[in-house]
C-alpha cells in the first residue's frame, strides 16, 4: 500500500506510559536516533518522584518529550503534536497540553474498565466523543507485541515489558527514522542476555513494520537535518555535560579532580558519570552526607586538588556552613546545585529556579561567593569549565547552578577540539621567600600553599584573622576591613568574565531578562514575537554575583523589562536592590519549565498587543 | 608502618612544633599537656614537618592545630574527620591528624566519626575527652555520666552516655586506644603508635577540664587512687593492678571479674592476658566496657589493633587499576566518543 510521506520542519513527540512501562528509555532511544539523523533538538523529561507507583494510576504516570526540527530548537517544545499514550492515566495527564488537531496514538489494549477507573474515567473516552477535534489512532499494542513474541520463551509479564519498543519501532517508521542505531544498543545493553535482546529487537522490528503495514496511518513524515555549523556533535544532557567539563578543567589545570557527593536527584547523575571516569584520576567520594562531602572537598582543596561537591537545594542547605569556611579560609571549590521544586523536599524530579537567594545570601555572615547559572544542557560544560577556572584563580568557592530541567534535558552539542579550550593556569606557593599565608596578588588572591611544601607551613580556619600573616584576630576594625576585602575580592572578578549581551533588537523599549535554564524558552518567545513584528531584546544572565560589570548600563538601556523566572522573582528582588530598574515580574511556580508561549503572551499582555513592543 | 614519608635528614626538637601564637586555654586545663607531649613526641616520629597536617573542628580542644607549627585546619564544629578524609584521600603520602572533643566528634560530628573509623581512613583521632563541653561554658556532653548537673541539667542529665571505645570499635577503627593527659610517658607512647599505624587510629584521651568539669579522672590519675582503679593494657601481658600488681583480671565466660592473685589459691596463670591482635573484637569490646562496670579498673592502652587495607590505599589503587585496564583518560577520546555525528555545514 502506498503511503504518502509529508515533509514537516518540526515536531514535538510525547511519551507517556506508566512509570514501568519503560517511556524514558523510549524517549532517550528516540531522541538519540533524531540526533543522530541530524535535526536540532531539545528534550523534557518528566517522571514522577516515585520509582514505581501503582500501575495505571495518574500519579504514576512518567513522559518525555521531545523537539526536533530542521531548524534551531531552543526547548522541548509548548504543545505535543504527537502523543503515545500507553494507558489511559496517560492520556488523562497528559491530553491538556496537546496541540489542537494533535495526534494521539493510544495502546487500544489498556483501555479496559480496570484501567479506566485507575484513571478515573467514568466512560471510554476512545467512545464517549470527548477527544473529538484530535486524530486518535488505536493500536492494539500490547497484543501486537504479544503476536510479535509469540513462543519465544519469555513469560507474559516479560513480553509486556517490550511493548515499549514495539511503539518505539512504529514510531520511528511514521517519522522516516533510522532502526539500526537502536537495534546496536539493544545489543550491547542486553549482550548479557540473549533472549531479552532478541525480544526487544523483534518487538522493536514489528512496530516499524506495523506501521509500514497498518492501514491505521496513512501518511509517514519526514524531518530535514537542520543546518546546524560545521562539526562533530553528540547529544549530551546537562548533567552528563556538567561531568565532561569538570574533567576537562582537571585536565586542563593539571590538577586531580575530587568529588564529593551524597546522592541526591537531580544532581546524582553527575556523581554517577564521574565515578565512570577514574582513568582521568577522578576521585569521586560518596559522603555520608552532604556536609562530609563539602568538609571533604574543602580538605581537598586545602591539599591541592581541583574539588567539586554535587547537589539540589536541600543539600546546598547542609552545605552552607562549610560555604562559609570556604569564604573565610579562601580556598577553591565548586558546589553545584542542580535546583528542584521546593522548599524542603519540594518536588523533588521537576524543575525550578528558587535556590537563587539561597545562592547569593544562604550564608551566615557576609559571605559572598561567586554565583553562575547554566543555560542550556550544552552549557554546562561551559559552565563547569569556567566555574573552575575562576575558583582555583581566584581562591574562592564559586557555586554553579543549574535545574532539572537542563540537568535531564538533552540537545546537540557541538564538540570541542580539546586543543581549542585554553589552559587553567594553576600556581602553587613553593618559595618560602615573603610567604604568608593571607598574602595576596593584585587580584587580592591569597596564595595557594599545600601541605608537603617545606617550609610554608601554616594554619587556616573559620575564625576571624589578621590579612597577609592569617593570626587569629578579633579586633573590630580588623574584622570589618576583612569583610569588605573578601567582598571586594569577590567583585573584582566583574572584570574577568564576559560582558552582558543585548539580543535581539538593541533598539527595543522592552527587554526580556532571564538567568539559567529559561534561555531556550526566552529565546523562542523573543524570536517569535519578532516574527510577529515586534521590537523586543533579550538579556541573559549567567554571571549572577558579580553581575558583568556593564549590566547597570545595559539594563538602563530598556523602558522595561520583562523579567520571567521558575520562583516568586528571586532574580528580580536582587536586580531591584543593586540596580534600581522598574521591571515586570512573570513567575511560574508549577514545577515545569516555562512554555515560550507563555512568555510571548505575557509580552503580548504588557505592551496591549499592539505589535511593535513599544 | 605508616605510609608517610620518612625523614632521614632533618632532625627536629620539639621546638620545631611550637608555632609562635599565644596559647590561651585556661591555666591548668589538661590540653596543656597533650599539647607539650604532642610536641616533645613529634620529631621522633619520622615524618617529614612539612607532610604533617592537623585538622580541628571547634571546641578548646579545637584550637589545638593554631599551636602546632605545621600544617593545620581549624575546621567547623563537628567536622574534622570529614575534612581529614579529603586531605587523606587527596594525599596519602601525608600525615593527618584530627584534634577534637567529646562534643565536637560525638556528638555533631558522630556521623563523620563512625564513617571515618567503618572506611579505614588513614587518619589520627585524638578524642579530648572532657566529658562536657568546654568553649560553651559548661554543658554535658555525650560522655557526660547520666545525671551529671550542668548549666544545662539543673535537675542532673536524663541521657545514657557514649563509651567511646566502644563506639570506635563497633564503627571499625583498627587502632583503639586511651590515655590520660596526666601521663605524658604513657600518652607519649601512644601518639606514636597511632603515627606508625596505617589506618585508623582512635585515641581517647582523658582531659581535666578545671574550668566546668574538675577531677572528673582524678580516681584514675591521683597518686594515691590510680593503683587500684587502672588497669594498663599491654600486649601479652596479663592484666595486673593493685599497688602491688596484687590483682589481676580473669574472664568467666564473657564475665570479667576481679581476682587477688595472692589469695584462695588463685595464681597469676588464671589472670586473662592482653592480645592487641585478637581475630575478634569481643574482648576489646568487654575491655571497653570496664568503666561502666563496678568496681572493675578503667583500662589504658591499646584495646586492639587490626591490619586491613585502607580507605586511602583502596581508592588509589581502584584509581590505578583503572587507568591501568583502559588506559590513561585521554580528553578527546572521551568528549568525542557516543553517539557522534558530523555536520559537513551546509546543511545536509
Ligand atoms: C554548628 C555549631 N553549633 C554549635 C556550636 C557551639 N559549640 C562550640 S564548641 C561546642 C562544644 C565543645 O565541646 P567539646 O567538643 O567537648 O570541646 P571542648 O570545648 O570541651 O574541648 C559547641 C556546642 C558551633 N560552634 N557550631
Ligand atoms: S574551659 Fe576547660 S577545656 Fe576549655 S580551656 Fe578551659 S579548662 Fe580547658
Amino acid at each position: 500500500m502506498g503511503k504518502t510521506i509529508l515533509d514537516l520542519t518540526d515536531v514535538t513527540v510525547r511519551f507517556a506510559g506508566d512509570s514501568g512501562d519503560g517511556m524514558q528509555l523510549t524517549g532517550s532511544q528516540f531522541t538519540n536516533t533524531t540526533a543522530l539523523v541530524g535535526n536540532d533538538l531539545s528534550t523534557l523529561p518528566d517522571y514522577p518522584a516515585e520509582i514505581r507507583a501503582p500501575a495505571g494510576t495518574t500519579y504514576g504516570v512518567s513522559g518525555f518529550q521531545l523537539k526536533f526540527s530542521s531548524s534551531d530548537v531552543h526547548t522541548p517544545g509548548d504543545s505535543p503534536d504527537v502523543l503515545v499514550a500507553m494507558n489511559p492515566a496517560a492520556l488523562k495527564i497528559n491530553l491538556s497540553d496537546l496541540k489542537p488537531n494533535a495526534m494521539i496514538i493510544v495502546n487500544i489494549n489498556a483501555f479496559d474498565t480496570r484501567n479506566l477507573k485507575l484513571a478515573n474515567y467514568d466512560s471510554n473516552p476512545l467512545e464517549d466523543g470527548s477527544l473529538q477535534g484530535f486524530t486518535v489512532v488505536q493500536v492494539p499494542l500490547s497484543q501486537q507485541t504479544s503476536k510479535a513474541l509469540e513462543g519465544i520463551g519469555l513469560t507474559n509479564k516479560e513480553i509486556s515489558r517490550s511493548k515499549n519498543f514495539f511503539a518505539l519501532g512504529m514510531m520511528y517508521w511514521l517519522y522516516s527514522r533510522p532502526i539500526e542505531p537502536t537495534i546496536e544498543w539493544i545489543k550491547s545493553k542486553f549482550k548479557d542476555s540473549a533472549l531479552l535482546a532478541e525480544a526487544n529487537e523483534k518487538a522493536l522490528m514489528a512496530g516499524y513494520y506495523f506501521g509500514e503495514n497498518t492501514e491505521l496511518f496513512t501518511t509517514r513524515y519526514q524531518v530535514y537535518p537542520a543546518k546546524l555549523p560545521k562539526g562533530t556533535y553528540r547529544n549530551v544532557s546537562g548533567n552528563e555535560a556538567i561531568a565532561l567539563g569538570f574533567i576537562t578543567a582537571s585536565v586542563k589545570s593539571g590538577l586531580p579532580l575530587f568529588l564529593g557527593s551524597y546522592p541526591i536527584t537531580p544532581a546524582s547523575d553527575i556523581l554517577h558519570e564521574l565515578s565512570r571516569h577514574k582513568n582521568f584520576g577522578v576521585r569521586t567520594f560518596q559522603a555520608e552526607d552532604e556536609i562530609s562531602a563539602i568538609t571533604a572537598c574543602l580538605g581537598a582543596a586545602f591539599s591541592g586538588a581541583l574539588a567539586i561537591t554535587t547537589t539540589s537545594g536541600p543539600g546546598v542547605a547542609l552545605k552552607s556552613e562549610a560555604m562559609g569556611l570556604g569564604v573565610m579560609t579562601e580556598l577553591p571549590i565548586v558546589i553545584i546545585d542542580i535546583q528542584r521544586g521546593g522548599p524542603s523536599t519540594g518536588l523533588p524530579t521537576k524543575t525550578e529556579q528558587s535556590d537563587l537567594l539561597q545562592a547569593m545570601y544562604g550564608r551566615n555572615g557576609e559571605a559572598p561567593v561567586v554565583v553562575l547559572a547554566a543555560s542550556t544542557p550544552a552549557d554546562c560544560f561551559y559552565m563547569a569549565y569556567e566555574a573552575s577556572r575562576i575558583a582555583t584563580k581566584y581562591m574562592v568557592p564559586v557555586m554553579l547552578l543549574s535545574d532539572g530541567y537542563i540537568a535531564n534535558g538533552s540537545e546537540p552539542w557541538k564538540i570541542p577540539e580539546p586543543d581549542s579550550i585554553p589552559e587553567i593556569e594553576v600556581k602553587f606557593q613553593t618559595t618560602k621567600e615573603g610567604f604568608q599565608p593571607y598574602n595576596r596578588n593584585e587580584n587580592l588572591v591569597r596564595p595557594w600553599a599545600i601541605p608537603g611544601t617545606p617550609g610554608l607551613e601554616h594554619r587556616i580556619g573559620g575564625l576571624e584573622k589578621s590579612n597577609i600573616t592569617g593570626n587569629v584576630n578579633y579586633d573590630p576594625l580588623n574584622h570589618e576591613f576583612m569583610v569588605q576585602l573578601r567582598a571586594q575580592k569577590v567583585d573584582n572578578i566583574k572584570h574577568d568574565i564576559p560582558l552582558l549581551e543585548v539580543l535581539g533588537d538593541e533598539d527595543a523599549d522592552i527587554a526580556i531578562v532571564g538567568w539559567g535554564g529559561t534561555c531556550g524558552a526566552i529565546t523562542e518567545a523573543v524570536r517569535r514575537l519578532r516574527v510577529k513584528g515586534n521590537k523586543v531584546a533579550q538579556i541573559h544572565f549567567k554571571y549572577l554575583n558579580p553581575f558583568p560589570s556593564n549590566t547597570k548600563e545595559v539594563l538602563g538601556r530598556f523602558k522595561k523589562i520583562l523579567c520571567p523566572e521558575l520562583n516568586m522573582g528571586q532574580l528580580s528582588k536582587i536586580l531591584r536592590s543593586q540596580f534600581d530598574v522598574d521591571l515586570v515580574e512573570y513567575n511560574k511556580i508549577q514545577g515545569l519549565p516555562f512554555k515560550s508561549s507563555e512568555i510571548e503572551l505575557k509580552f503580548e499582555s504588557m505592551t496591549g498587543g499592539n505589535g511593535n513592543g513599544r | 608502618m605508616a605510609d608517610e614519608t620518612i625523614n632521614t635528614e632533618v632532625k627536629y626538637s620539639a621546638k620545631d612544633f611550637s608555632s609562635s601564637q599565644d596559647v590561651r586555654w585556661c591555666p591548668g586545663c589538661g590540653d596543656y599537656s597533650i599539647l607539650a607531649q604532642m610536641q616533645r613526641v613529634s620529631p621522633d616520629l619520622g615524618i617529614k614537618k612539612e607532610n604533617f597536617v592537623w585538622i580541628s573542628g571547634i571546641g578548646c580542644s579545637s584550637r589545638f592545630p593554631y599551636y602546632m607549627d605545621t600544617y593545620g585546619f581549624h575546621g567547623i564544629h563537628g567536622r574534622a574527620p570529614a575534612i581529614a578524609t579529603g586531605v587523606k584521600v587527596n594525599r596519602p603520602d601525608l600525615s593527618v591528624w584530627v584534634a577534637t572533643g567529646d562534643g565536637d566528634l560525638l556528638s555533631i560530628g558522630g556521623n563523620h566519626f563512625i564513617h571515618a573509623c567503618r572506611r579505614n581512613v588513614g587518619i589520627k583521632i585524638m578524642l579530648f575527652n572532657n566529658r562536657i563541653y568546654g568553649l560553651t561554658k559548661g554543658q554535658y556532653s555525650p560522655t557526660s555520666e547520666k545525671g551529671k548537673k550542668t548549666k544545662s541539667t539543673p535537675f542532673g542529665s536524663v541521657d545514657f552516655p557514649f563509651n567511646p571505645v566502644s563506639l570506635a570499635i563497633g564503627a571499625g577503627a583498627t587502632l583503639i586506644a586511651r590515655t590520660f593527659d596526666r601521663d605524658p610517658k604513657h600518652m607519649q607512647a601512644m601518639m606514636k603508635r597511632a603515627a606508625d599505624h596505617n589506618g585508623t587510629a582512635f585515641i581517647e584521651i582523658f582531659q581535666n577540664c578545671n574550668i566546668f568539669n574538675d577531677g572528673a579522672f582524678e580516681l584514675y590519675t591521683e597518686k594515691e587512687s590510680r593503683p587500684e582503679n587502672v588497669v594498663v593494657l599491654e600486649h601479652d601481658k596479663p592484666l595486673l593492678f593493685g599497688k602491688n600488681n596484687e590483682f589481676g583480671i580473669k574472664l568467666e565466660g564473657f564475665t570479667p571479674t576481679v581476682i587477688n592473685i595472692t589469695e584462695n589459691g588463685n595464681s597469676v596463670n588464671d589472670v586473662w592476658v592482653h592480645n592487641e591482635f585478637e581475630k575478634t573484637n569481643s574482648r576489646a569490646n568487654i575491655l571497653s566496657q570496664f568503666t561502666e562496670m563496678e568496681g572493675l579498673p578503667v583500662p589504658i592502652g591499646v584495646f586492639r589493633q587490626e591490619t586491613k587495607t585502607t580507605y586511602e590505599e583502596d581508592f588509589q589503587n581502584q584509581i590505578n587499576g583503572v587507568k591501568k585496564s583502559r588506559g590513561e583518560g585521554d580528553l578527546r577520546k572521551l568528549l568525542f566518543t557516543g553517539n557522534v555525528w558530523e555536520v559537513n555545514g551546509n546543511g545536509s
